[in-house]
């Protein structure tokens, strides 16, 4: 239907992501006029820095603008007589640019408006300028017309749904009649209501295009616009926004499962306003457009069957309510009967909506994307992602505040009046007796009696179950032992190192091909743990009736608190429900005699009787193998599971069933995360439950446990990796993630994936059902031999540890041992040996650049002639690995090394000590190159910054993406708390995202800061390989990255989830390939050096990556190796023997590494690849990036599993003109001229070179972003991290900031801004002092209105900023050192704080203090409600002491005379008073470390 | 996994031996035993590896760590499971391995390795103690018979190993009792014979059957050996002995220790010597020619029998107290050991090369030598003589402990007519198979004299290829990582 990018080789249009810059504009009273479009327009302009261009400066990646019908102007400008206002709809449509395409197009349309009964009255060329945009955007432009269509009698919602169901019709036919696919027909709008005009176009390019728009008699009473920034730029003119009802800025995560199930319910629509014509709108959802587009789709279907848009917005993104005690009965149960018609379309999103006569914005629960509106005197509303998108004069202001999460804004334009958000849910919550639908319906599963009949523990067969179900020693070892013992998922430490399941030898359990997804920077991972309240495990049970209506007949289900089922829970089910839920078991297992083949059948007979079992009425059904035995095979669960969800939601009677499941098989959190995201309701896993029975019975279960207790702590630890394993993509309930496919499979073959896991990635084929059957067999036959020879034992594993017989390791006894000898004696063949050994491991199928084959193309060359090993050295890396992680020692080891030839080695998170910047005596240099900045910021300092040949922002890690990390208190020493900023012996957390980072414009924004921090540093983002990561990196490359590294799933770790180190990411060689073949079809390669990176482990590992597509190469487990690790994998137990990953003084004393070993080991790997250059015929190592075509895929590919894969993939080639560069040859233009601080520095000159004060004064506007950055840099080169003395530079501004206002604000220098500021102000401030007032003439209460906004102070280390009014979201996020004083702040105000302090003189939203392990915070509780808005999780609240009393008094006074704070002044006017009201928030952990020095002091003293 | 941080809390500790002046007065083992506490608390310092270099430093692959910590959490009963699962004889091994997993275990890079062997034979002993080892007979029997020729290590391992598979399994030896080097090459002080026994009873009473005294080529023919079985092991040692050819090698009193080791073992197990075979040191000047094992051996014999004063010569050089830089971790280490033997006395001398034996009347009487140095001549090391340094020395007695060449070719090995490797053992497929079908080879026969413990690891997996032979598949466990 539409132009559209096809997929080729690894690229995949699917996974094109955006975000952007959305506004709204509208009159109160609903006033027409152009000036709403203009301002509308010149709010996108000022919005333009959110959106990217890619590899055509003068191309957009689309902006637009929907506004109301201007009636006069069509009635003006239409080639026919139109109807009266309201009596006629007006179709903005893109159609093919080939003349008898269009033709056709339009033929088609025309029958089928004489076919809907409506009339066509004709079509309008829209003028339109070609000229005002980019060449790019020129070669995929369409034919754009305005269609006018009329239908007597019909009007309002009528028409709008008779122009609905049109539409619906014209985009099937279209289909059907089969335009040619390079041509697009799109429908921007069709409305009688609103129009949009939009394209592939930059946000100041629209007016010039579209002249219609500048028509004075083109008026609205409302203007939405949106200005995009995606990760792709092939030519797209139909997926700029604004949709037809929606502008997003965000991402869908749960799209796949938010599409099946809309699918799968849509069989069930039936509708009064529609009749027959329902099916006319189906598919609902056109899957062909981006998660905005899809999201539009749904809303419009909900907001044209009876609800509203408002109520429809509700719906689709409701706040969190589940844990939130504070929300009033009506509401929760709102959205208690919503959650059983529609799962949430859960992911960031600020989504401004319009119907055309009410316009408004929403938040999600997270809050994560920015939105800010004013309301002025005169009735205007501006809502925008940023504050100062239009000049309004202070004194029209009437109230300036922000979206808060959950929360919705609505502007009625033809009530004339402004609803916030309590208004517009009281109203809708009060609609229908909702509470009362949920009593007559819900069942809660975990209120009724137990039934008697539970299914009994069968000891005897135990162990042979568990051959059965293929369980190893070291899955009760590693997984269920520490589970029943901490009640947490198990946490392991290094890289993966085995192979890929499909590429094992040994039989495989089905959940190992797949791998889970992550969120990376275009949507953030969420923190489970200190944002629980966003989170939600439950999970219902129940017959989705017709979404379309509304009453108790939609609230019958059954409810429970959690997907996982213990034997009580699941005989309830089957037996107690029975009557409201009546259950049938399917039974999933084959019979052995059948061999292979047996299992096709089985599962054809599954859904055979799923289907039977749905008709005969169940409302439940139980897939279970229970009856699996001597006999019976048990089918894999999760084949069993994806085939019936697939199958029904194919019937489309998914919807009709609960399905839950009952097997033996799930034991570790992946599982369960693969079966919920494959369909499964509910699990029951029966016999990891029983396990724990055998256990007791033996007597093994850890002190103080009995089998009931130990079940209880699994089925906790369990929801707990759920939880974990849900927010790594950033999804926060389990109804959004069930049947969402999460995941990517790594070997299964495409037939598979099409039928039972359908709409999966799978890109390298793989193994089919014959083999699966084998392996199901084999593990069958395990447990019931032919020829039993004495006990049976469980398999030993060797997944997690080497064992002989068990899986195979790269890194081995043998590979160790030879690599530890050759770096030691610098003995190449020693070299030589373990290369082989290295490579063998690949070559036997281990990895798949084991499967390649190198293809020489050229004639060799006399190695003599190859480029020397010096200068292929300073293409490597060491990796990011924290000195914390591990010890000093190793630190500089690799520091020394890296410096000696010319590499980089990086900090890792844990800042850098400031002696490491000056050089040794013998000229050896301790400080690392790299500068890695991670999520808690720790010691990321303007000095640290400048003091960086490379900035690296660590968007994930290969052994745990999508996840944080923490520091537990015994490794925070003196020194690691010194340049951590934070006090020893208090445990670190690193939350999942960075708070600066929840999409990629903010990327693009932090890209900024740290250029401008320190402008000769590459800007570096690390990626972790997944499907769509080639995407991602595009995205990041328009972000102005200079570097980007692709790191592989196996890289490293110092403690990580194990399901995350096994599971999570994949290989390298994929990621690789993708990013490069992304990057070279969109042109963006050029600009960019790509690393790769995990388990790099000898010289042909380097040369595929080159070829591949990569540049530059780092090392970090062979590094450490070759420092003298021996992969003991207890990096996270301080127990390191070598001295290495440990901080233990007595331990750290036996490190044996030295600078030389690392060395050595780096010039074996490049006269190594000199050798193979050679054998290429490659002189330069550049000439061979990219060079695919030099590999081949090894032609013996003889394995029983590896037979099937497919890597041409991985292998293809872009075919792009001959002048698209495949590897790095241009700079990035950063904008950085344009950064108002080259005027700053060149006024505080005086101060900068000889330290005499400067006080400047210039105006500000939202454009202007990271003020004091570039001039902070220039500081702490000349000085240091001492800075300038207090108050030498002083800057006065006036407007409205842009986002990272004082961002790293060095010492010495005070910023004063009388205005607003946007998000990220004093972004890791370092000494300077932060001053935001109201401006003069302001008439509105500041203490009311908001006047910074998200993520203030985010990782601040020192420096003091006063606020007069509010803050938004996330107010000191990890700051460690600076001193704050604010008058209100929103949600998760000083999470993950570990220093400094905080001063707020008014409310605070929820969850404050979540992760706070130190700093204090004081907040003035008037209401004696704060205590309900904190989380207590970390922290005490006391009252304050005398020390307390005069920091605040002193903070509070300063606040004053700063911003003339009437607040400030009113307490300080009876102060003892106030005194009583503040409340003081004390971490305890902070508080016990501080008691115990100070008792240590005050023993010294005595 | 043990204890965490164990290896930091505890030191390497082992249990003490009897005094020298006592236990040169017997025969029966040098080591006192070990309370279970102790024994828990060196299990403690197992560091449970990524990578337990001791799992891999073992040639039976003994799951090391996992024992470990069974011992550590006083779960004998599991541990001596896991042990089993890769050993079939670790009493033998605990008491007389030199344990090549210790000096592989990581704690040996920077400190002192893991008491493996001591926790090893500590659980091997409790579970006799307690009655945990007993009778396995296969729970069905496939009617295969399989012959194993050889009672020794090896040929033990096999047999138990086929006789679990189900196969009728006789195990042919021919000496006067089961055992092989076990029985007559390792003195009783290092093994004591009833640690032997017991486990003959189990096997027995396994089904496994012994046949004694019984000579292949004698008592039946190689041939109707091969046509009464549907296999054939062969674990008949490397007995062929590396001689000292020096003028005057024929005199009496010169003596390869193989013939003077079995005699004491005989006499402690009660039987007569007739006087005129006994060889024996009481009084004697005993010089034994040979540094390794075996000498070792013949030491400690010598001592018990009272000799006048004794001489061990090596032609090596003396090997370094630490290990060479081309030596390094987890490599076995080649550095001056001092056994039990050497701690009873005696007097070591390294880069001695014997010339000739002289004496009077057919009796030796003086060792002739020469000092050399270990020199690099023609890209080969060889032995160059140091001028002047020749020397002779009195002696009565002398037991030439130079090492064993390969398996004894006469007879058995030339009547069935297997192929032979360059170095004279037996040559074998991946599978263990020799060149005639349905022959197997396994331990010292087939990869030259070696190790108790790789004798075991040959015969498990040489079950295992019998095993496969016979049925087409097998289940029986891998041994060897794999075989060259």
């Amino acid at each position: 239907m539409t132009r559209r990018a096809q997929p080729q080789g690894l690229y995949d249009p699917q996974h094109e992501h955006d975000a952007c810059g959305v506004a709204f504009v509208a009159s109160i009273a609903g006033e027409r006029s152009h000036s709403i479009v203009a301002q509308g327009i010149e709010a996108l302009v000022n919005l333009g820095h959110r959106g990217a261009c890619g590899c055509d400066p003068d191309t957009g990646d689309g902006a637009g603008i929907l506004i109301q019908i201007p009636d006069a102007f069509m009635r003006r400008v239409a080639p026919v007589d139109l109807p009266p206002a309201g009596q006629y709809g007006v179709g903005m449509v893109f159609l093919p640019t080939d003349e008898h395409e269009r033709a056709a197009c339009e033929r088609v349309v025309a029958q089928c408006c004489e076919d809907e009964g409506v009339r066509l009255l004709g079509w309008r060329d829209v003028p339109v300028n070609p000229e005002a945009i980019g060449w790019l955007a020129r070669e995929g432009m369409p034919v754009i017309r305005q269609m006018f269509v009329g239908s007597i009698g019909l009007l309002g919602d009528t028409l709008e749904r008779r122009l609905y169901v049109l539409r619906k019709v014209i985009e099937q036919r279209i289909t059907e009649a089969g335009v040619d696919a390079e041509q697009l027909f799109y429908v921007c709008s069709l409305s009688a209501r609103t129009i949009v005009y939009k394209g592939m176009l930059i946000a100041d390019q629209i007016a010039p295009f579209y002249p219609d728009l500048t028509a004075r008699d083109v008026v609205s009473s409302l203007a939405l616009v949106h200005a995009r920034f995606s990760t792709n730029v092939l030519p797209r003119w139909d997926i700029a926004q604004p949709f037809r009802y929606i502008a997003h800025n965000g991402e869908i995560n749960t799209l796949r499962g938010n599409v099946n199930w809309m699918r799968a319910r849509q069989s069930r629509f039936k509708s009064p306003m529609y009749g027959g014509d329902i099916a006319k709108l189906l598919p609902v959802i056109d899957e062909g457009g981006s998660d905005s587009a899809q999201f539009d789709n749904a809303l419009e279907l909900l907001a044209l069957t009876g609800r509203n848009v408002e109520h429809a917005v509700m719906m689709m993104i409701p706040e969190a309510w589940h844990e939130n005690t504070l929300m009033d009965a009506e509401r929760r149960a709102f959205y208690e009967f919503h959650s059983s018609l529609l799962e949430p379309w859960d992911g960031p999103a600020a989504i401004a909506f319009t119907d055309g006569r009410v316009i408004g914005a929403t938040l999600d629960r997270n809050g994560l994307r920015p939105a800010r509106w004013l309301v002025t005197r005169d009735g205007l509303v501006v809502m925008a992602s940023e504050t100062g998108v239009l000049d309004i004069a202070p004194e029209r202001i009437l109230r300036k505040w922000r979206l808060e999460p959950g929360k919705l804004l609505l502007v009625d334009t033809v009530k004339g009046r402004i609803l916030d958000d309590g208004e517009t849910k009281s109203h809708l919550a009060r609609q229908h007796p909702y509470a009362e639908w949920i009593r007559q319906g819900t069942i809660y599963l975990h209120e009724l009696e137990d039934s008697e009949q539970i299914p009994e523990i069968d000891k005897g067969s135990l162990l042979i179950r568990q051959q059965m179900f293929g369980y190893t020693q070291e899955d009760l070892k590693f997984l269920l032992a520490p589970m029943i013992s901490t009640g947490e998922e198990p946490v392991g430490s290094m890289g993966n190192d085995t192979p890929p399941a499909v590429l094992s030898d040994r039989p495989q359990p089905l959940f190992n091909y797949f791998k889970q997804l992550f969120a990376q920077v275009t949507n953030p991972p969420i923190d489970p743990i200190r944002e629980q309240m966003v989170m939600s495990l439950v999970t219902t049970l129940g017959t989705g009736g017709n979404m379309l209506e509304q009453g108790p007949a939609q609230a019958r289900r059954l409810e429970m608190p959690h997907p996982i089922l213990t034997n009580h829970d699941l005989a309830k089910i089957r037996h107690v429900t029975q009557r409201a839920f009546p259950a049938a078991t399917i039974h999933t297992t084959f019979h052995r005699s059948e061999g292979a083949d047996g299992l096709q059948t089985a599962l054809d007979r599954i859904c055979r009787q799923a289907s039977e079992r749905i008709a005969e009425g169940y409302a439940i059904l139980v897939l279970s193998d229970r009856t699996a035995d001597a006999e019976h095979v048990p089918i894999p669960s999760l084949l069993a599971t994806a085939a019936v969800h697939h199958h029904l939601v194919r019937e489309a009677t998914r919807t009709a069933v609960g399905l839950v499941l009952e097997s033996g098989e799930p034991r570790e959190v992946h599982h369960f995360a693969l079966l919920i995201g494959y369909g499964a309701e509910a699990i029951n896993p029966y016999l990891a439950l029983e396990s724990f029975h055998e256990l007791d019975r033996r007597g093994l279960l850890p002190d103080g446990l009995h089998a009931e207790k130990a079940q209880a702590m699994y089925v906790k630890a369990v929801n707990k990796g759920l939880l974990k394993t849900i927010s790594k993509m950033g999804i926060s309930t389990i109804q959004s993630y069930c049947g969402a496919q999460i995941f990517e499979a790594i070997g299964i073959a495409r037939d598979v994936v099409d039928r039972y896991f359908t709409g999966t990635a799978s890109r390298i084929g793989g193994v089919g059902l014959d083999v699966i059957a084998r392996e199901a067999l084999a593990r069958h036959a395990d447990a019931y031999p032919e020829n039993r020879i004495g006990e049976p034992v469980l398999d030993e594993g060797g997944n997690y540890q080497w064992r002989r017989h068990g899986e195979h390791h790269h890194w081995n006894p043998e590979t160790i041992a030879k690599l530890q000898h050759a770096v030691k004696a610098n003995d190449a063949r020693w070299y030589r040996e373990y290369a082989e050994l290295a490579n063998a491991s690949s070559q036997q199928l281990k990895t798949l650049r084991g499967l390649f084959e190198l293809a020489p193309r050229r004639e060799p060359v006399p190695i003599e002639e190859v480029e020397p090993a010096e200068s292929i050295m300073r293409r490597f890396a060491t990796g990011a690995m924290s000195l914390g992680s591990i010890s000093t020692e190793a630190h500089e080891t690799l520091a020394i090394a890296m410096n000696r030839i010319g590499g980089k080695s990086n900090t890792g998170e844990g800042g850098e000590d400031e002696r490491r910047y000056e050089r040794d005596a013998n000229g050896d240099w301790r400080r690392s190159a790299i500068k890695q900045v991670a999520s808690a910021r720790f010691g990321v300092t303007i000095n640290y910054l400048v003091n960086a040949d490379e900035l690296q922002i660590k968007i994930a890690q290969g052994a745990k993406p999508g996840e944080g990390g923490q520091l537990p208190g015994h490794k925070v020493d003196e020194y690691i708390a010194r340049l951590r900023h934070s006090t020893p012996g208090v445990g670190l957390i690193s939350p999942p995202p960075h708070h600066d980072i929840y999409s990629i414009e903010d990327l693009a924004q932090l890209i900024h800061d740290l250029k401008n921090a320190n402008p000769r540093a590459r800007i570096s983002v690390k990626l972790v390989a997944e499907v769509g990561v080639g995407t991602v990196a595009a995205g990041v490359s328009k972000a102005h990255a200079d570097h980007i590294v692709i790191a592989g799933y196996d890289g490293g770790t110092g403690a990580s989830p194990l399901s995350s180190i096994k599971h999570a990411g994949i290989p390298w060689e994929i990621g690789l390939a993708e990013t490069q073949q992304v990057l070279v079809l969109n042109d963006l390669r050029s600009r960019v050096v790509l690393q790769a990176d995990g388990q790099m482990k000898t010289g042909r590992d380097v040369v595929i990556g080159a070829l591949l597509g990569a540049e530059e190469f780092g090392f970090a487990t062979s590094a450490l190796v070759a420092s003298g690790c021996i992969m003991m994998r207890v990096c996270h137990l301080n127990t390191c023997p070598v001295g290495i990953a440990t901080q233990d003084p007595q331990l750290r004393a036996k490190y044996a590494g030295k600078a030389d070993y690392v060395v050595n080991f780096m010039r074996f790997i490049a006269e190594d690849v000199r050798e193979i250059m050679a054998s290429l015929g490659f002189r330069r190592f550049d000439e061979m990036i990219g060079q695919v075509e030099c590999l081949d895929v090894r032609s013996a590919v003889d394995h029983w599993k590896a037979r099937g894969l497919d890597f041409s993939a991985i292998l293809h080639r872009p075919e792009v003109d001959a002048r698209v560069d495949v590897r790095k040859v241009i700079d990035q233009d950063h904008g950085l001229d344009k950064a108002l601080d080259h005027e700053l520095i060149a006024l505080c000159e005086p101060a900068l070179e000889r330290g005499e004060p400067v006080q400047v004064d210039l105006p500000v506007r939202n454009g202007n972003r990271t003020v004091g950055g570039m001039l902070s840099g220039q500081i702490a080169l000349r000085h240091g991290s001492a800075g300038l003395p207090p108050d030498t530079i002083r800057i006065g501004l006036s407007g409205s900031a842009g986002q990272s206002f004082g961002a790293w604000l060095a010492r010495g220098v005070t910023l004063t801004l009388r205005g607003d500021a946007n998000d990220y102000v004093g972004k890791g401030l370092s000494g300077g002092r932060i001053v935001v007032l109201p401006p003069a003439g302001t008439q509105f209460p500041p203490e009311e209105n908001i006047i910074v906004g998200n993520v203030v102070l985010y990782g601040a280390t020192s420096g003091e900023a006063f606020f007069r009014g509010l803050a938004g979201e996330r107010f000191c996020v990890r700051n460690s050192g600076a001193h704050a004083v604010v008058e209100g702040v929103g949600d998760h105000g000083c999470e993950y704080m570990t220093g400094g302090v905080a001063v707020v003189l008014g409310s605070t939203g929820r969850n404050f203090a979540a992760g706070m392990s130190g700093g204090v915070a004081y907040v003035l509780d008037e209401y004696g409600t704060f205590a309900e808005r904190c989380n207590h999780g970390m922290v005490e609240l006391e009252g304050l002491e005398d020390d307390d009393a005069d920091l605040l008094r002193s903070l509070v006074q300063r606040h004053a005379d700063y911003t003339g704070s009437t607040v400030a002044e009113r307490l300080l006017g009876d102060w003892d008073a106030a005194l009583q009201r503040f409340v003081k928030v004390m971490p305890v952990d902070y508080k016990r470390v501080l008691l115990a020095r100070r008792n240590v002091s005050l023993e010294l003293v005595g | 996994m043990g204890k965490l941080g164990g290896f930091i809390e505890f030191h390497r500790k082992l249990p003490p031996r009897r005094p020298v002046d006592e236990r040169v007065n017997d025969y029966r083992e040098v080591y006192l035993p070990f309370p279970a506490e102790a024994v828990r608390e060196q299990a403690a310092r197992c560091m449970d590896c990524g990578i337990p270099f001791c799992h891999n430093g073992c040639p039976l692959g003994n799951l090391i760590p996992e024992w470990n910590d069974l011992v550590y959490k006083d779960d004998w009963e599991a541990a001596i499971a896991r042990l089993h699962a890769t050993n079939n004889f670790p009493e033998f091994t605990g008491r007389i391995c030199p344990a090549p997993c210790e000096p592989a275990c990581v704690l040996s890079i920077n400190d002192d390795p893991v008491t493996i062997k001591q926790v090893e034979v500590s659980i091997v002993d409790r579970a006799w103690d307690e009655g945990w080892v007993q009778a396995h007979p296969p729970s069905h029997r496939t009617g295969r018979r399989v012959a194993v020729v050889g009672s020794g290590p090896a040929g033990l391992a096999a047999a138990q190993q086929l006789n679990r598979a189900g196969h009728w399994v006789t195990v042919y030896e021919k000496d006067d009792r089961i055992g092989g080097l076990l029985r007559y090459g390792i003195p009783d002080f290092k093994l004591e014979k009833w640690v032997v026994d017991r486990r003959l009873e189990q096997m027995s009473a396994e089904g496994v059957i012994f046949e004694t005294n019984y000579d292949i080529g004698r008592d039946v023919t190689a041939e109707q050996l091969v046509q009464r079985f549907d296999a054939v092991v062969l674990c008949i040692g490397a007995m062929h002995p590396r001689d000292v050819a020096v003028p005057g090698r024929e005199l009496d009193g010169v003596h390869f220790a193989m013939e003077y080791l079995p005699q004491q073992n005989k006499r402690v197990a009660g039987d007569l010597i007739p006087p005129s075979r006994a060889i024996h040191a009481a009084g004697k000047r005993v010089i034994i020619l040979g540094g390794g094992d075996t000498g070792a051996d013949c030491l400690g014999n010598v001592h018990r029998e009272k000799c006048a004063s004794v001489h061990q010569f090596e032609v090596l050089p003396p090997p370094p107290d630490e290990r060479a830089a081309d030596n390094p971790w987890p490599t076995w280490p080649v550095i001056m050991r001092t056994s039990t033997a050497h701690e009873e006395g005696g007097v070591r001398d390294y880069s001695i090369q014997t010339t000739a034996f002289s004496g009077r009347d057919g009796r030796v009487e003086k060792l002739h030598a020469i000092r050399v140095e270990s020199r690099v001549v023609d890209g080969r090391p060889q032995f160059v003589p140091v001028d002047g340094s020749e020397f002779t020395i009195d002696c009565d007695l002398v037991l030439i402990a130079a090492g064993f060449l390969h398996p004894v070719r006469e007879g058995l090995v030339a009547d069935l007519g297997v192929e032979l490797d360059p170095r004279g053992n037996v040559r074998t497929d991946v599978a263990m198979m020799s060149s005639v079908p349905g022959v197997f080879a396994a331990g010292d026969s087939r990869r030259g004299a070696s190790l108790v413990v790789w004798a075991i690891a040959e015969g498990r997996q040489a079950a295992r290829g019998v095993d496969e032979y016979l049925m087409g598949s097998t289940r029986l466990p891998e041994s060897l990582r794999s075989i060259a």
